[in-house]
């Protein structure tokens, strides 16, 4: 991202952060409320069971006092933005990273089946689109499945995989990874079918006045013309495949990984782990999609094809 | 002189979704080795399909044609010929000197016939230099010039030209043709040439093919008397605009029987 880039983006999280701190005051009223009243505090109105009548922000409105506590909750329906961070802080930094609670410990799990599946996908991907390019049944075969794979809801599929691989004795990283490769697979053929096909007619005339051969064509032609198709592909397919490992992780009870993160704080009532983890993992598949902008922009530059990029 | 291609009762048909389409119809031609022939006339008239014939991209219906006493796909294999096209098609991922080096390196020259050649064919062109530049760094008419290059660096005898300065300025265009000539009178080179410009053609020929559409045929064909040293003004003597006065002569009569 360019430095003028940064602006725009900062103001836009900006805007987020402020209707998130706006937001936390009626999604906590009510709690909040019950909270003070047990506390002797004076509530207006009084009865629980009336306050339930009226919304959070009017509730807020009446109690103004309560507005400063409905951000220090310890089970806000509705973290605010400083507990999430103060919860990451927390987790990242002051935690042995090899301790289960740290959050750097459960980002590796993830992360370590994202790239498996990543790499997984990828090459699948890559393989078929060449099959697709150059088999004319794989062509007519290959795709209309590829496409159909995909209208499946992930969230149906993944517990039968893991269920079924758990079955046959197939555990830890790899059935998640199946799931990561399942998504990330995907814009790679996509995007690798149309860049292998992206020469056209007169470029591969000359490679015939040349009689050169079909693994020249690719090599020489076929294989370099993909390349920016392939890094966009892949930019997608990586944020898939964690997007992946993480639904992987939800169904089965999976005690690491931000899956388990998300689903452990959910069910114990600790909204700033699952929030944490949310942010944790947003955080980590944007480090993942810049490091490939990064190698993006390396090698196009080097194939002299910086302004495609 | 001897014969280098020579084509009797040339025939194709084209199958298309609108019923077949006669591209090429009975078409007679003999070129001799070191000939300039520029093949023109409208757009339809099978002018780059009989280029294409030649160079065995296409496979006619019927009839004979042989490339130095070959067929067009064994003259092909033998790489016999080097092909220049419309557009550059340099391959942006590659330098210029790397662009050159595509054919040598999938012929398998090896390293230091590679580097030797691309150094002598920039210099053929004009674009020493230039070899470690990047194609989007050099102007259309630069590209062009690379891409004649890309087609001599492996030393064929024959060069099959489609159109190939028909994208850019006409003072580029007077340049490269000056240019080609020079580089045809010293690489001796037989030279198949397609172009829709009369100046272009008569200025640049030896033979001077003249074609005309539906079906698509030969009407015409001119041997030029002009001499081989052609300076740019040799357009505005008699002889060339005699020249010129039959080639336009000849496609308008091609034009007027459709």
């Amino acid at each position: 991202m360019t430095f003028k880039g940064i602006f725009p983006a900062l103001t836009v999280v900006g805007f987020i952060l402020a209707v998130w701190t706006l937001a936390v005051i009626p999604m906590n009223a009510h709690l909040t409320a019950d909270q003070a009243q047990r506390d002797d505090m004076i509530i207006t109105p009084e009865a629980p069971r009336e306050r339930q009548e009226i919304s959070g922000l009017g509730l807020a409105l009446k109690n103004p006092a309560i507005i400063p506590l409905t951000y220090v909750q310890q089970r806000p329906r509705l973290p605010s933005p400083h507990q999430v961070a103060y919860e990451m802080y927390d987790t990242i930094f002051t935690k042995a990273p090899t301790s289960r609670k740290s959050l750097v410990y459960h980002a590796w799990v993830t992360l370590s089946a994202t790239l498996l599946g990543f790499v997984i996908g990828t090459t699948l991907g890559v393989l078929l689109a060449v099959g697709i390019v150059y088999n004319r049944t794989m062509d007519k075969s290959v795709m209309p499945w590829a496409i159909t794979s995909q209208t499946i809801p992930i969230l149906a599929l993944a517990p039968m995989v893991i269920v079924m691989l758990g079955a046959i004795g197939i555990q830890g990283l790899l059935p998640k990874s199946i799931i990561s490769a399942y998504l990330s697979f995907f814009p790679v053929v996509v995007g690798m079918v149309k860049g292998l096909r992206s020469p056209d007619g007169m470029q591969l005339d000359l490679l015939r006045t040349y009689s050169a051969s079909a693994n020249q064509g690719f090599w020489k032609l076929r294989l370099p013309a993909s390349m920016p198709y392939l890094f966009t592909s892949l930019k997608i397919g990586i944020s898939a495949a964690l997007v992946g490992a993480i639904v992987g992780e939800l169904p089965t009870g999976a005690r690491a990984g931000f899956g388990a993160r998300m689903l452990v704080g959910d069910q114990y009532g600790q909204p700033m782990v699952t929030w944490a983890a949310l942010f944790a993992a947003a955080i980590t598949a944007a480090m993942l999609v810049a490091i490939l902008s990064l190698m993006e922009r390396r090698t196009l530059a080097r194939m002299g094809m910086g302004a495609a990029a | 002189m001897s014969l280098v291609i020579s084509a009797a009762n040339l025939d194709l048909t084209f199958e298309t979704n609108d019923g077949p389409v006669h591209a090429l119809k009975d078409v007679n031609l003999e070129i001799n080795k070191g000939d300039f022939v520029s093949f023109i006339g409208p757009s339809g008239c099978g002018k780059t399909t009989f280029l294409r014939c030649i160079a065995g991209l296409e496979t006619p219906t019927s009839g004979e044609i042989s490339v130095n006493g070959m067929t067009p796909d064994e003259a092909r294999r033998a790489r016999a010929y080097g092909y220049v096209f419309q557009a550059a098609g340099l391959y942006p991922w590659r330098t210029i000197g790397g662009n050159i080096r595509l054919p040598l390196e999938i012929m398998g020259f090896d390293k230091a016939d590679q580097a030797e050649r691309v150094s002598r064919v920039l210099e053929l062109v004009d674009l020493a230099g230039f070899e470690k530049k990047f194609p989007w760094q050099l102007s259309g008419g630069m590209q062009q010039r690379a891409s004649i290059a890309r087609a001599l660096a492996f030393d064929a005898d024959i060069l099959l030209m489609d159109e190939p300065f028909g994208a850019l300025d006409e003072i580029v265009r007077d340049h490269l043709n000056e240019q080609l000539l020079q580089l045809w009178a010293r690489t001796e080179k037989t030279i198949g040439f397609v172009t829709h410009s009369i100046p272009e053609a008569v200025y640049l020929s030896t033979k001077i093919v003249v074609m005309s559409p539906r079906p698509g045929r030969i009407s015409d064909v001119i041997d030029s008397p002009l001499p081989k040293e052609r300076p740019l003004d040799i357009r505005d003597s008699p002889e060339f605009i005699e020249i010129a006065h039959r080639v336009r002569d000849g496609l308008r009569a091609g034009h007027s029987d459709d």
